[in-house]
């Protein structure tokens, strides 16, 4: 019981002192790089509470979502398909594998190429990187279904779009899921990186100006933005995931207490 | 009957199996590659956008030959490796410390929590400005984003450990050092390897966003040159050594990870020997 306590006060405690620690040490020490809490969180307020939402953090959500959007409905599709055909998958590898090894950031020079600088190429850009994350897991677990279950279905007759929906799908949910988490982080990088690159507005674009300005308290406020922006949709997500994966969690959760 | 050799020797049925399951891939990469030729040299799509294949592995070719290609090739895995080998080295050990204290596991879960999700890449302006544009700020980067892989796959690994393992040993009369090195850490091992395999493609990523935003030497900067300098068949050509890059440091890696793994119980079933 007091073990219980003490852990809890210090899970409170212990990041606040960070806080803290953060705080003191920006005041006192007299750093350009490294300006004083207060006047980040300052800055913070005036820059993003409401005023730049509509002009750069709209636009960058916009651009995430839809590329996330499409990359995971085209990469369930496609990898629904993939995934029970043997000879599809075996003809697919290797051009999987490569497209999949090729660092994200360098399809940026592509993209602005081919599709020039603008919101379509950041969306084509993020879509095509979360692709691959998505579409691994899809095959795999469409591939590895559990030969019970499908031996099952089978001799209940259970055929075609009935079969998809109702074991082939939920089935290959929790796989689906830890795809479609790694594609967001992804996506969430690429955002940034395209709009450091290409862009005109944006938050990417927003942090390196400051930089390239020095308005480093507007640098930092930038930061955090991302930071925070990171940590509520990767909330966001486990939260959904926790609600649409409930049957999930209660069968694991069944067959390890067995 | 059997005979010697047919215990070592694999079967002539077993290899003309494994032959007929190799030319699917092969015929869809040939076929892929042709259509791809095809529809550049038509023009169907704009040849100035999209150089034949042909062109492109000439131009690879041309490269492989100059040295400025072999320094750009050495500067992006110096980066790699140098950031790479800092972020293992500081986050593994912080990871077996961290698992294997309760309490400091508790008090820290939060913070890890809020700096975990940070995309690396929005620091690259704190990078310029305190490191500059050298192999400083991209080695910075990659530790900052490989370090929270490590360090979140080896906590998973040093806290998973079997309870009932634990208990046996202390019950043996293990102190917490022996049971450390004797059952904690290998049993950690597999998930630290898995955390340095995908730590590794993070590295890379981070490494040739670094050189293409920042300028730091590397391939990602000879890509960024390129496409400004109009040279697509270079750009084309550098996205391709890329991809070798990545996937053969993935299969590398991968390769290090099975036989970390090779003694684990959930490998048996892959057909591993045991």
């Amino acid at each position: 019981m007091r073990l219980r306590l003490l852990a809890l006060s210090l899970e409170v405690a212990v990041p606040a002192a960070l806080v803290a620690g953060w705080w003191l040490w920006t005041t006192t020490h007299d750093s350009f790089f490294f300006p004083a809490l207060p006047d980040i969180l300052r800055s913070f307020a005036d820059t993003w509470v409401f005023e730049r939402i509509g002009s750069d953090v709209g636009p960058s959500l916009k651009r995430l979502s839809i590329g996330f959007c499409a990359a995971a409905v085209v990469a369930v599709t496609v990898g629904v398909l993939l995934g029970q055909s043997l000879f599809a998958r075996r003809a697919a590898n290797p051009i999987i594998e490569f497209f999949r090894a090729i660092p994200p950031v360098a399809l940026l020079p592509f993209g602005i190429l081919v599709i020039g600088i603008g919101d379509t190429m950041k969306i084509a850009i993020i879509a095509t990187v979360c692709l691959w994350p998505i579409l691994l897991n899809t095959v795999d677990a469409v591939a590895s279904l559990d030969p019970t279950l499908e031996a099952t279905t089978r001799v209940y007759g259970v055929r075609g779009f009935e079969r998809l929906r109702r074991v082939v799908l939920p089935a290959a949910a929790p796989q689906i899921a830890a795809g479609l988490r790694t594609s967001l982080s992804l996506s969430l990088i690429m955002m940034v990186v395209s709009e450091m690159v290409a862009s005109t507005n944006g938050i990417g674009y927003f942090i390196l100006q400051s930089q390239r300005t020095f308005a480093i308290p507007e640098m930092w406020s930038g930061i955090l933005l991302l930071g925070f922006l990171g940590y509520v949709l990767n909330l966001v997500f486990v939260l959904l995931e926790q609600r649409f994966l409930r049957w999930h969690r209660g069968a694991r959760a069944t067959s390890r207490a067995a | 009957m059997t005979s010697a050799a047919a215990i070592g020797a694999p079967s002539l049925g077993a290899r003309a199996r494994a032959l007929a399951n190799s030319w699917p891939p092969v015929v869809s990469v040939v076929c892929v590659m042709a259509l791809f030729e095809l529809l550049s040299r038509a023009d169907v799509i704009p040849r100035s956008a999209f150089p034949p294949l042909t062109a492109t592995f000439e131009t690879l070719g041309e490269l492989l030959g100059e040295t400025s290609f072999w320094t750009a090739v050495w500067d992006t895995l110096k980066g790699w490796g140098i950031g790479l080998g800092i972020a293992a080295g500081a986050a593994i050990p912080l990871g077996v410390l961290i698992g294997t204290s309760h309490l400091l596991y508790r008090s820290l879960r939060v913070p890890i929590e809020f700096l975990r999700p940070i995309p690396s890449v929005a620091l690259i302006p704190l990078a310029i400005l305190v490191y500059g544009t050298g192999i400083h700020s991209k080695v910075f980067l990659v530790v900052f984003a490989s370090f929270w892989q490590l360090l979140i796959n080896t906590l998973y690994g040093v806290r998973d450990v079997d309870p009932v393992t634990i208990d046996t040993a202390r019950a043996f009369g293990l102190g917490p050092v022996a049971r450390l090195g004797r059952i904690t850490l290998p049993s950690a091992v597999p998930y630290i390897a898995t955390g340095l395999r995908i730590a590794s493609t993070t590295a890379l990523i981070l490494a040739v966003t670094a050189e293409l935003v920042i300028g730091s030497p590397g391939l990602g900067r000879e890509i960024e040159l390129a496409r400004q300098g109009g040279a697509n068949e270079i750009v084309y050509a550098l996205i391709i050594v890329l991809g070798i890059l990545g996937w053969v440091l993935n299969a590398g890696f991968s390769r290090l990870e099975r036989r970390a793994l090779h003694w684990h119980p959930s490998q048996w079933s892959k057909g591993v020997p045991a």
